[in-house]
């Protein structure tokens, strides 16, 4: 009875430890390529306006609403005490510390972490990285390192334009909508803002681009199974990314604006 | 010359191969055959070193491929060559930059890259244009003398082929056989070919049966239907 049981948790135990470590190791021959093989800054280039460029629109659409419904959902509790000239400062702390990364990183996963695995996986499925080795070339140098340093460069540059977003949506809410002055929704803003504030924001924009793209990678790397096997890479890539992302930000936050 | 010895491949719990020992003869083609999911792609791939054995050796040049690490697998690289099933040529690229990958990862400019590639798609009877072309918009026999003339990019001296016909008709078949033939005698050439299609048989010197994660049978292609032994003489015969 006890033995089956016993039995389960040592083969999941196994298979935990299995993946983490493939995971690591995954990471960190990633890490040697980038520091010792000279990557090349065109292909990098390249990964930054795919996974960036083209998911400008999705950050700035997302930052617009995020903040939006930030301000008209706080302006009802600063009424009640009469600090409705808080709500800037409230909105734009928000989406500068969190909205504005996790949101961006949450977004980018769902469009460029799923397509990093696609594409990837793709090309295990069909020889193309066999081929990339039989021809004497690095699959780590020409696919997954440009990948994970593009991701994790452009992250902060679309988080920027989310979170201006963010506090744009938040100030035509608050001065079109709910009646503030225009002064009255920027001038807390720089008092309560500190340029620490957007440093750590962006080093969390980082972090969340170097996740997205890692786990992308790694899902991808490892594909097998066929068509089946990439659809499963490509969903699993957008699950764990998330939710590694959720998890790291509490961790950032706790590290960054914890004192 | 490719020799290998007492190789045996596991994966998971199913022994793929068994013991194969098997002296592969230079400048000739010899050609692999046996069932579907006999392990021969597997086998041609242990060849190469992309998959590791469980154990055994394999020697190409004297050298034990199974003790390189990867980085020293560059070296046997540029001495055999891969031709894939399909192709598996970069979809993102064109079949200049495909052809070219090679040189241009290592440093070469383009502008110099250009006439070896124009010169390596001429040995394999392509013309220049279809430099600009994406793979999705060729042909399967295109594919596949696109990709032979993407691994003639190293001048190998040995090219493995695995299943170089399979899914073309038979006109587009002998194409591809006559190309492999006339580039193995013309550039002197080992080739392992693996393949089901008893047509390959006119164009190899030697012939291997895999059965049962062993070689069965090995001996010259040219008297192959003449031959007796029995696991050879049902195999091509189709009889089970």
């Amino acid at each position: 009875m006890i033995t089956p049981i016993i039995d389960w948790i040592g083969n999941a135990a196994i298979s935990f430890c299995t993946a983490t470590g493939r995971f690591m190791l995954f990471f960190f021959t990633t890490l040697k390529n980038a520091l010792f093989s000279q990557p090349q800054p065109s292909k990098i280039f390249e990964q930054m306006v795919r996974i960036g460029v083209h998911s400008l629109l999705i950050a700035i659409i997302t930052g617009t609403f995020a903040g939006a419904v930030l301000a008209y959902q706080s302006y009802e509790g600063f009424h009640k005490f009469g600090g409705e000239s808080l709500l800037g400062s409230i909105v734009a702390l928000s989406m500068i510390r969190e909205l504005g990364p996790v949101l961006t990183g949450l977004m980018v996963t769902g469009r460029a972490g799923s397509l990093i695995a696609a594409e990837i996986g793709t090309m295990r499925i069909t020889e193309q990285i066999d081929a990339l080795r039989t021809l004497g070339i690095n699959p780590f140098q020409y696919l997954v390192t440009p990948r994970i340093l593009g991701a994790t460069l452009i992250m902060p540059f679309l988080t920027v334009f989310a979170m201006m977003s963010g506090i744009a949506g938040g100030y035509l809410i608050a001065v079109y909508i709910l009646g503030l002055t225009p002064d009255a929704y920027i001038s807390h803003i720089k008092e309560i803002t500190d340029p620490f504030d957007i440093i750590g924001g962006l080093i969390k924009a980082a972090t969340f681009g170097l996740i997205l793209s890692w786990v992308g990678c790694y899902k991808g790397f490892f594909t097998s199974g066929g068509a089946r096997g990439v659809g499963l890479a490509t969903t699993e890539s957008v699950v764990v990314g998330s939710i590694l992302i959720i998890i790291a930000n509490y961790f950032l936050a706790m590290i960054l604006f914890g004192g | 010359m490719i020799k290998l010895i007492n190789v045996c491949k596991k994966f998971d719990h199913r022994w793929i191969t068994k013991g194969v020992t098997l002296t592969i003869p230079p400048e000739k083609m010899t050609v692999i055959i046996g069932k579907s999911g006999e392990g021969k792609s597997v086998l041609l791939k242990q060849m190469i070193g992309l998959i590791k054995p469980t154990s055994g050796s394999i020697l190409i040049d004297d050298i034990d491929i199974t003790q390189l690490k990867e980085k020293e697998l560059n070296a046997i690289f540029e001495k055999v060559g891969y031709v894939f099933q399909f192709a598996a040529l970069l979809d993102s690229l064109t079949v200049f930059e495909n052809v070219a990958l090679p040189l241009i990862e290592n440093g070469y400019p383009e502008k110099a890259a250009l006439p070896i590639v124009k010169e390596r798609l001429s040995l394999v009877n392509l013309k220049a244009d279809i430099l600009n072309k994406y793979p999705s918009e060729l042909s399967g026999g295109m594919l596949k003398r696109v990709g032979l003339a993407r691994t003639l990019i190293h001048n190998p001296k040995i090219i493995l082929y695995d299943e170089p016909v399979t899914g073309l008709d038979p006109i587009t078949a002998r194409v591809v056989h006559e190309l492999m033939d006339e580039t193995q005698k013309r550039l002197k050439i080992t080739s392992v070919v693996v393949s089901h299609n008893v047509e390959s048989f006119k164009y190899a010197d030697y012939v291997a049966l895999l059965k049962d994660g062993t070689i069965k049978y090995f001996g010259d292609a040219h008297t192959i239907w003449e031959e007796m032994n029995p696991d050879i003489y049902n195999f091509i015969r189709g009889i089970e």
